[in-house]
């Protein structure tokens, strides 16, 4: 059973046919309004979520399907201390098909090797999160044409940011791309992410503190948010929580079509002021994560169906 | 120093010098009842000095852990005190329960049931991850 647990466990063919797809989907949504007529999503989610969950139910509707499941691990009978393998199980006999977010690193392949449907991960601790990287990719492709010859700047926390981790994965199998890996020293980029991706690709990259000094060369912005879930310690995310904030003054130097993206939710990293700037795409991201989810949705369960 | 040889059973030579209680405990040799020797030190024309593991009887023992801990270990399988096969193992592509992760944010560290199954990705620094969450092995 096909289920999508990384962003590399898809091609790069596959990729451009989840574009071609939520392109299409875009251009003649109507199409697409009765193609999941009679399938069940199930939305697992043991972690609160309301962006991704809502996108996740969203683009099952817009399909023309339907929706169950629940919102936190409480609602669940992981209160109960029912496993990851027996929830998935159960959950099979219900559903076409599931989204599951998890704290713990790993869950959602527990769960597709355990199912007998296809599990999405939306998510699992600070690990993957392959539906978000789909979002950035189609905007990525829709605000610059292509995958290829960009310099993106990756700025914040860059340790714990699962989001980054994926898009860095994603990206470094394109050419004349370089990264630009804005942070402050403590949430600097793993180094095993350095070796093993951008290393091991001959992918060239910066590191720096200085988000204005690197801002002239930078194609594409991708902001991220310290994330207090992620600290063990509250006197780090104290410290390291307002290290990057994007205000007008600072987009002084930046191209006129730098593309300036957020996975969301922000807390104060991107002024509101930036909202109304048309380099900002934080919100066409969030739209745009819908159409690849409805995409993604379409192409498992198709080859389930195979 | 002497050793008996064995008639039925196993030796695992050409183990790096100091490998070979690792190997030891890996495979669980405490737990049997049959002679089981542990050489230290030996001196190797090859290797300088080895490690030597024989074990008096003919059970199964773990490959996998052989080749995790040294790949270059042969494995001698001795019969009627004749040498019947001789492996040499190499570094496995999984470990399955041979080695725990670590990682707390891991599945692995709430859920019991779950075998801890590590990959091998990067053969030549003899890198293993968890499957589930990328951990490298220590």
């Amino acid at each position: 059973m096909r289920s999508l647990i990384n962003i590399l466990d898809l091609s790069v063919e596959e990729i451009d046919k989840l574009i071609a797809t939520a392109n299409d989907i875009i251009a003649n949504p109507d199409d697409y309004a009765e193609k999941c007529k009679r399938k069940k999503l199930a939305t697992l989610f043991f972690e609160p979520s309301t962006r991704t969950r809502l996108s996740f139910e969203a683009a099952m509707l817009e399909l023309g399907g339907s929706v169950i499941g629940f919102s936190a691990a409480n609602n669940s009978s992981a209160a109960k201390g029912e496993s990851v393998s027996d929830t998935a199980k159960t959950i099979s006999c219900y559903a076409d098909i599931i989204a599951m977010r998890h704290p713990k690193e790993g869950a959602p392949l527990v769960a597709s090797k355990a199912a007998s449907i296809p599990v999405i991960n939306a998510g699992d601790g600070g690990h993957n999160h392959p539906t978000q990287t789909l979002a950035d990719l189609l905007t990525i492709h829709r605000e610059k044409g292509s995958f290829n010859d960009l310099t993106i700047g990756l700025c914040g926390d860059l340790k714990f940011g699962r989001t980054v981790h994926s898009l860095i994965s994603a990206m470094s199998r394109y050419s004349g791309i370089k990264f630009v890996l804005i942070s402050p020293e403590e949430l600097k980029l793993p180094s095993y992410v350095k070796k093993d991706v951008l290393e091991k690709n001959g992918i060239p990259y910066e590191q720096t503190t200085d988000l204005e000094g690197a801002m002239p060369e930078l194609d594409i912005l991708y902001m991220t948010r310290v994330q207090r879930e992620r600290f063990f310690n509250e006197e780090d995310y104290l410290r390291l929580k307002d290290s990057y904030i994007l205000e007008p003054g600072k987009l002084k130097n930046a191209k006129k079509d730098l593309c300036i993206m957020h996975p969301l939710p922000r807390v104060n990293e991107i002024s509101v002021a930036i909202d109304d700037d048309p380099r900002a795409c934080y919100f066409k991201q969030v739209l745009n994560g819908k159409y690849m989810r409805m995409a993604l949705i379409l192409m498992l369960l198709e080859e389930a169906a195979k | 120093m002497n050793i008996d040889s064995i008639s039925n059973g196993i030796v695992i030579d050409h183990i790096k010098a100091g490998s070979g209680m690792k190997l030891y405990e890996l495979l669980g040799l405490g737990e049997l009842d049959c002679s089981v020797a542990i050489i230290k030190n030996v001196s190797s024309k090859k290797m300088g000095k080895k490690d030597i593991i024989k074990i008096d009887a003919d059970i199964p023992v773990d490959l996998d852990v052989i080749g995790y801990v040294d790949p270059d270990a042969t494995v001698n399988i001795i019969k009627n005190g004749e040498l019947v096969k001789k492996l040499v193992i190499g570094l496995p592509e999984t470990l399955t329960d041979v080695i725990k992760c670590k990682n707390p944010r891991c599945i692995t560290s709430v859920e019991q049931e779950i075998r801890h199954i590590f990959r091998l990705t990067d053969r030549d620094k003899k890198i293993y991850r968890c499957i589930y969450c990328e951990t490298k092995a220590n």
